[in-house]
């Protein structure tokens, strides 16, 4: 099982949706995909839908924060939704909720950036 | 219930294709055990961590490298060793620490042990410079806990 990479552009929010699985061999992918994806265009917030992503290690934590850092700097936000329970504690061993926003679904982060 | 014993082991090259193959690998294995959806997920995760410090910090991506891996199963307790004749680390004890990476650059978040430590009931790691490093991984799974209370 690889990762599939689905992305849309809502206004200035990108938004990513993965599916299977992201660890060393996959995160490369991802990060070429979103850096042309915030090069290209006026994106200020990413909103990462994982409800299909089955496996994520330390590695997907490097490209998450990675990326972070980009909006960051153009003060946007991230926010990251629909997060398998083990998926979930790697996100939190990492601190990466002291900085990135977690919401139930995808609806939800999107109504709060004003793109719903 | 008698006890079960069993082992497997499995050498593959240090490419970063064979991460996904290493945890599928040690999960159909270890999936003969009355073993819990978060339990296999755990183990998959500290396997593909591992394997990855193998590849990645072992043998800095050389193809030729090669990676090991055993599993015993003893009773209910899982034990995964992960072997690489690469590098080694020179300062065990900072590699260690949370968000600690020698490779910045690759945007590594420094948090492999933190996740193998936290996921696992055991993490021993032993290393030489220029020789390679074994990590050595246990877990008592719930079902062995359950039946010894």
């Amino acid at each position: 099982m690889s990762l599939q990479i689905a992305m849309e552009t809502r206004q200035d929010v990108l938004v990513v949706r993965l599916q299977g699985e992201l660890d060393h061999h996959t995160a490369e992918e991802l990060r070429s995909k979103m850096d042309e994806a915030l090069r290209t265009s006026s994106i200020r917030h990413i909103v990462l839908s994982l409800a299909d992503l089955a496996f994520m290690d330390s590695s997907g934590i490097g490209v998450i924060l990675g990326r972070y850092k980009q909006i960051s700097a153009r003060s946007g936000e991230m926010y990251v939704c629909r997060v398998n329970p083990t998926i979930y504690r790697i996100f939190e061993m990492s601190g990466l909720f002291k900085v990135i926003k977690f919401r139930e679904n995808e609806a939800e982060a999107l109504l709060i950036l004003g793109v719903a | 219930m008698k006890a079960q014993r069993n082992f497997m082991k499995v050498s593959f090259a240090a490419v970063s294709q064979n991460e996904a193959f290493a945890r599928v690998a040690v999960a159909s294995f270890i999936s003969q055990l009355d073993i819990t959806m978060d339990e296999l997920e755990e183990i998959k995760t500290v396997v593909s961590e591992a394997v990855t410090n193998a590849i990645i910090h072992g043998y800095d991506e050389n193809p030729e490298g090669v990676v090991h891996i055993s599993v015993q199963i003893n009773d209910g307790v899982v034990e995964v060793v992960v072997e690489d004749q690469g590098k080694g680390i020179e300062d065990v004890e900072q590699a260690m620490q949370p968000l600690y990476t020698t490779k910045p650059e690759l945007e590594r978040s420094g948090m492999g042990f933190t996740i193998m430590e936290n996921f696992m009931d055991s993490l021993e790691v032993a290393t030489a410079v220029g020789k390679g490093t074994t990590v050595r991984l246990t877990k008592r799974l719930s079902f062995a806990k359950a039946l010894q209370n």
